[in-house]
């Protein structure tokens, strides 16, 4: 199971109620305003635990998601560019996540730089489809990756800060 | 004065003979240069002579397969299956159109050995390209690494059997932009403008399984899926026909299990793992299954499951689950109870219906999960999870309330301006 920390995150961010793919030409549009109405109110939520690790967007037809998610250790920030696309078997399948500048530099990614998710990714996201969205996806998938992988990352020297990159470069 | 003239002689004379030197030096740097790029030239022409013969295939087209045993003919091993009476016609494999769907591991070997059986056509898909992390698997070699996955196996296979017309699509097919190219190529690109005869699901992420599952749901269309673990020690393939055997999203998906217990299973600092001989094993059992299915030999199998370690096969069937979550998949159930209620009779093997008041009542342990024999299915099969709502997340509903006021734009806006 999820830890506790998680779980109370994944509570507090609203359900979706629309059950629609992009091909759902009709209630696409719908589905995606309770998208980012859910993410608008999880990003609060995040700023509001003074945890704000995020921003994303996505293109005019909600098919493509864009963004920046960044990891603070010792006081320095390491930001990363994010993106995935909506599969056409959204909700009943989630996107997969990705950090294409990470790829190569980890075991714990698939081609692509997607990130791999822990055992408890599909079993939680196939029970409470359609109602999860893309912010249960991040809170789900990508928070607890980068709690894991990127102090990882740091520690091994593959991600260096930017003010502490050799000069030149 | 006379020592200065001779001086300033001396130093004439002196850059003379350096500017003759480095005259000589240029010289032989121009030829030095001249030299590479000739080398150059020449080496270029020799790569394009080579890559020309190389997609010059070395036999012409064969127009009938015949069982003559001569060395120069491909097929007398194959049409020696006639003679011998397992297959009553082997030469109508050539009118069978084959979709294989990734190109990985299992899917290049999956088109090789469809390729010397003589396939009619091979329409392959992937987006991947072929890199030097793939090279613990079989098929495809270093030099190719660069090139689109489809396009050097289009060139390999058609070396090796030029009989066999071979198109590739290197798009990613869970994407809306593509995905109804996909779902025409399948419902049209048979060697008749009819549908493809079956489709193999040979690729490595749940999202494009539920992506062919779907539309194969929507075309009716007969395919077989296939995996290895990703801890490389099982694997799978599993034949759906649409409304009279259970789709991909009828039930969670089924793990082979291994005397391994899951839970010691170490994932730190890794994802997944492959060996050559699983993949190897499973393309084979894949293409066995699709020669039995198009050439009506054998007993063509529903599922069929392979335990490395143990050297076990499970097999399986799996009925439709009525409450599935793909409408497409209710469709097709219905058409097929209206259209074969004689032959659902005959069926006489083990056959479960995968939902939920057939799993038992799970015992929830300490930490809510559900013990690995609650999901057994049958020996040495189980689900990967159960779909039982109530007693595993307890996540309080906290539905979404949209502004039905404001636009999707404004709301966009609103979440970049955060
Ligand atoms: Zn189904």
């Amino acid at each position: 199971m999820v830890d506790a920390a998680t779980k109370k995150t994944l509570a507090a961010i609203p359900l979706l109620k629309t059950k629609a793919g992009p091909r759902d030409k009709e209630e696409w549009p719908m589905r995606l305003k309770e998208e980012v109405t859910s993410l608008i109110k999880y990003i609060q939520n995040n700023k509001e635990a003074d945890n704000d690790w995020l921003r994303i967007q996505s293109n005019k037809e909600g098919t493509r998601w864009f963004g920046k998610c960044w990891y603070i250790q010792d006081y320095k920030k390491y930001e990363f560019e994010l993106e995935f696309d909506i599969p056409v078997t959204y909700p009943s399948t989630a996107p997969e996540i990705a950090i294409p500048e990470l790829d190569g530099k980890t075991a714990k990614m698939y081609r692509g730089g997607k990130i791999c998710l822990t055992e408890h990714f599909k079993p939680l996201w196939s029970r409470n489809a359609p109602k999860f969205g893309v912010a249960h996806a991040l809170a789900l998938g990508l928070g607890p990756w980068m709690a894991v992988e990127v102090p990882e990352l740091i520690k091994r020297g593959v991600v260096v800060h930017k003010d502490d990159q050799p000069s030149g470069e | 004065m006379s020592r200065c003239v001779e001086e300033t002689s001396t130093t004439i004379s002196n850059l003379r003979a350096l500017q003759q030197k480095l005259d000589q030096q240029l010289n032989e740097d121009i030829n030095e240069k001249m030299y590479w790029k000739r080398k150059c030239e020449l080496l270029e022409q020799e790569v394009k002579d080579l890559k020309s013969k190389k997609t010059e295939p070395v036999r012409s087209k064969i127009a009938t397969m015949s069982s003559e045993v001569v060395d120069s003919n491909p097929y007398s091993r194959l049409m020696a299956l006639q003679r011998m009476g397992i297959v009553d016609n082997y030469q109508d494999i050539r009118n069978y159109t084959v979709a294989v769907v990734g190109v990985g591991g299992v899917g290049s070997v999956t088109s090789e050995m469809l390729t010397r059986c003589g396939v009619g056509k091979l329409i392959l898909f992937d987006y991947d390209k072929v890199e030097l992390a793939n090279m613990n698997r079989l098929f495809f070699t270093p030099e190719q690494s660069g090139l689109s996955k489809v396009e050097a196996a289009r060139d390999t296979l058609t070396n090796i059997n030029p009989d066999v017309e071979i198109h590739v699509h290197n798009y990613n097919i869970t994407h809306v932009d593509h995905f109804d190219h996909f779902m025409n190529t399948i419902g049209t690109g048979g060697l008749q403008g009819n549908s493809v005869d079956i489709v193999l699901s040979c690729v490595d992420n749940f999202e494009a399984r539920m992506a062919i599952n779907q539309a194969c749901n929507e075309l009716g269309q007969v395919w077989i899926e296939s995996g290895v673990s990703e801890n490389a020690v099982s694997g799978h393939i599993q034949l759906i026909h649409p409304g009279r055997t259970a789709c991909f999203s009828c039930a969670p998906p089924l793990i082979v299990a291994s005397k391994i217990d899951e839970k010691t299973l170490k994932r730190e600092g890794v994802c997944a793992a492959s060996l050559p001989t699983t993949m190897g094993v499973v393309a084979g059992l894949l293409v066995q299954n699709t020669l039995k299915y198009l050439l009506k030999f054998g007993e063509v199998t529903e599922y069929l499951g392979y335990n490395a370690l143990n050297d076990f096969f499970p097999q399986f069937n799996l009925k439709p689950n009525p409450t599935c979550d793909s409408n497409a998949c209710l469709k097709q159930q219905k058409i097929w109870a209206e259209k074969a209620p004689v032959q659902k009779e005959e069926e006489v093997v083990e056959e479960k219906v995968l939902h939920e008041e057939d799993w038992g009542i799970s015992v929830v342990d300490e930490e809510g999960g559900t013990t690995s024999e609650d999901l057994s299915v049958t020996e040495g099969l189980r689900l990967a999870y159960t779909m039982d709502k109530a007693n595993n997340d307890n996540l309080q509903e906290n539905l979404v309330s949209v502004d039905e006021g404001t636009s999707l734009e404004d709301l966009m806006k609103q979440m970049n301006q955060l």
